[in-house]
């Protein structure tokens, strides 16, 4: 099977300061692939090059057999790639609802519409006239995954979802993480928490000062290696 | 008595003016944060479209908004998306000094092309006919139907903000471009349209201003100021804001002539002032921001 999306080599700057020093990366259909990594790893510098919001060379990433690098975010999203930002970034002045509507606007066909959205997250349904920010971290971590399902992509990055939530609202929305991948839909976890990255994946990629330096089958690395790759190997 | 409801009657149809000066100005900061110091030499030029093009053939003012509306609908469209578009970031200065340069430009090839007489649209008569209210009272049809027209539009721009997808994608992209941009908003698109909008909004205004009175090439930046007033009166939070901003300060020019009548535009300017001093955020703020 040929991967749906793939980096080669990928390198990212701020400027003149080199964030990514040559990132493969692979996800195929239907898979869900984490990736860990301390603060400033690179993770988010990743994230931000492959759904456009970042710079980089055209065949450097290649999704659907097409390079896609440097395209501008909204065409991404139009090709299938939809993300959860880190901390949420819902719209204050939309509702729920035109939340939700607003992830549509890419105006993709697929299986996710509102209906199913409130079936996914019933605690939306009585929410959906409140404006955006005035939910618990829970329920707007619901709205904005909802949003990103409504663009109907192919793949789906997640950017630390557990950031600031209770365990139990964690577990809870990674629970439904199968419904969504049972429509074919492909997922990269990004995490700070290893344990859930591990459990809830079938590949691991650990970053580390802009590189990997570690992959593999998400249950068949050892915590030791994990810890080496997490901290570099002078703490480890 | 009478007396003092005329002056606030006419107060109010000259603040529905204001008002439609108001909207663009207001429609595209909400948008984009873009102050476009060129925005009363826009509705200037707007009314010079429609004064040139019934130099050519006699039509009537409503065939002439068809005729002048299209052009500035691209005219607003290009100028965002050509020009404003690169000025815009985290730096303010950018926007402020391109549109204040344009400002000048537009000022000056008015001047060349009209020279630097007033001029003014023909209403067909409509100018001269009231509409009798009581005995001592009348309000001239113009007047009232720039009122209805700023009315109408306040009303429109509050639907087309809260209830469509476009709507949508202008609070979204105004709340956070990033964001937006990840739901596939691409927000350079979305901006022009914001000002292909103002521009639309302009022109109806510079009509109207030319039916009431006369226009001259420099006349913009008074303009610009009177919207400006109207809009911080009203605050950011709705047009309807926009919309009371612009009467109030339509009512206190009218009481400000009728006390003396040098002192209208600097009654206008003192409520102004005191709205900003006594209530800042004017007088419908942003709910949330």
């Amino acid at each position: 099977m040929s991967a749906l999306l793939k980096t080669v080599d990928l390198t990212a700057f701020y400027g003149d300061f080199q964030a990514l020093f040559g990132i493969d990366f692979e996800i195929l259909p239907g898979e869900a692939v984490g990736i860990i990594g301390a603060n400033g790893a690179g993770k988010s510098t990743f994230l931000k090059t492959v759904t456009g919001l970042l710079a980089a060379a055209p065949e450097r990433i290649v999704f659907d057999g097409r390079p896609i690098g440097g395209l501008p975010a909204s065409e991404i999203v139009r090709q299938g790639i939809a993300m959860v930002p880190e901390g949420r970034r819902l719209f204050p002045s939309l509702s729920v609802e035109e939340n939700l509507l607003i992830g549509g606007y890419a105006k993709r066909k697929g299986p996710w519409s509102l209906a199913r959205i409130y079936e996914l997250f019933p605690a939306l349904t009585d929410l959906r006239t409140r404006p955006g920010n005035a939910l618990s971290g829970g329920q707007q971590q619901m709205v904005a995954i909802g949003r990103a399902l409504l663009a109907n992509p192919r793949l789906l990055i997640c950017d630390e979802i557990s950031l600031g939530l209770s365990p139990l609202i964690v577990t809870s929305l990674y629970n439904t993480l199968p419904a969504m991948m049972g429509e074919g839909l492909s997922v990269i976890v990004v995490e700070q928490d290893v344990g859930i990255a591990q459990r809830t994946t079938s590949q691991l990629y650990c970053f580390q000062e802009g590189r990997v330096s570690l992959h593999g089958r998400s249950g068949e690395l050892t915590r030791e290696a994990i810890s080496a790759a997490y901290f570099g190997s002078a703490v480890a | 008595m009478i007396g003092w409801i005329d002056t606030v009657l006419q107060g109010l149809m000259l603040g529905g003016l204001y008002a439609l000066f108001a909207m663009g100005l207001a429609l595209m900061f909400g948008v984009m944060r873009l102050v476009n110091i060129a925005h009363g030499d826009f509705i200037v030029l707007a009314a010079f479209l429609a004064i040139g093009v019934a130099l050519g053939v006699q039509v009537t003012p409503v065939l002439l908004l068809l005729v002048v509306l299209p052009v500035m609908l691209v005219v607003g469209y290009g100028l965002q998306r050509g020009i404003l578009n690169r000025t815009l970031g985290k730096d303010i200065l950018p926007p402020l000094l391109v549109t204040f340069g344009l400002s000048i430009v537009i000022q000056n090839v008015l001047l060349e092309v009209f020279s630097a007489d007033s001029r003014s649209l023909s209403a067909g008569g409509l100018e001269t006919q009231s509409l009798r209210i009581a005995d001592d009272l009348a309000v001239g049809w113009l007047p009232l139907i720039t009122f209805l027209a700023a009315v109408a539009l306040a009303f429109s721009l509050e639907w087309l903000f809260g209830r469509t997808p476009l709507g949508r994608a202008f609070r979204a992209t105004s709340d956070d471009p990033e964001a937006a941009e990840l739901q596939g908003i691409d927000h350079r698109h979305v901006y022009a349209l914001a000002t292909a909008l103002a521009f639309g909004v302009v022109t109806i205004a510079g009509i109207f201003l030319a039916l009431r009175t006369t226009v001259a090439p420099s006349d913009g930046p008074a303009y610009l100021l009177y919207a400006f007033e109207a809009v911080i009166i009203g605050g950011l939070g709705s047009f309807w804001g926009t919309l009371a901003g612009g009467l109030v300060l339509g009512v206190a020019q009218g009481i400000g002539f009728r006390l003396d009548p040098g002192w209208g535009i600097l009654v206008g300017h003192l409520v102004f002032l005191a709205v900003l001093l006594v209530r800042p955020q004017g007088l419908f703020p942003r709910t949330r921001d």
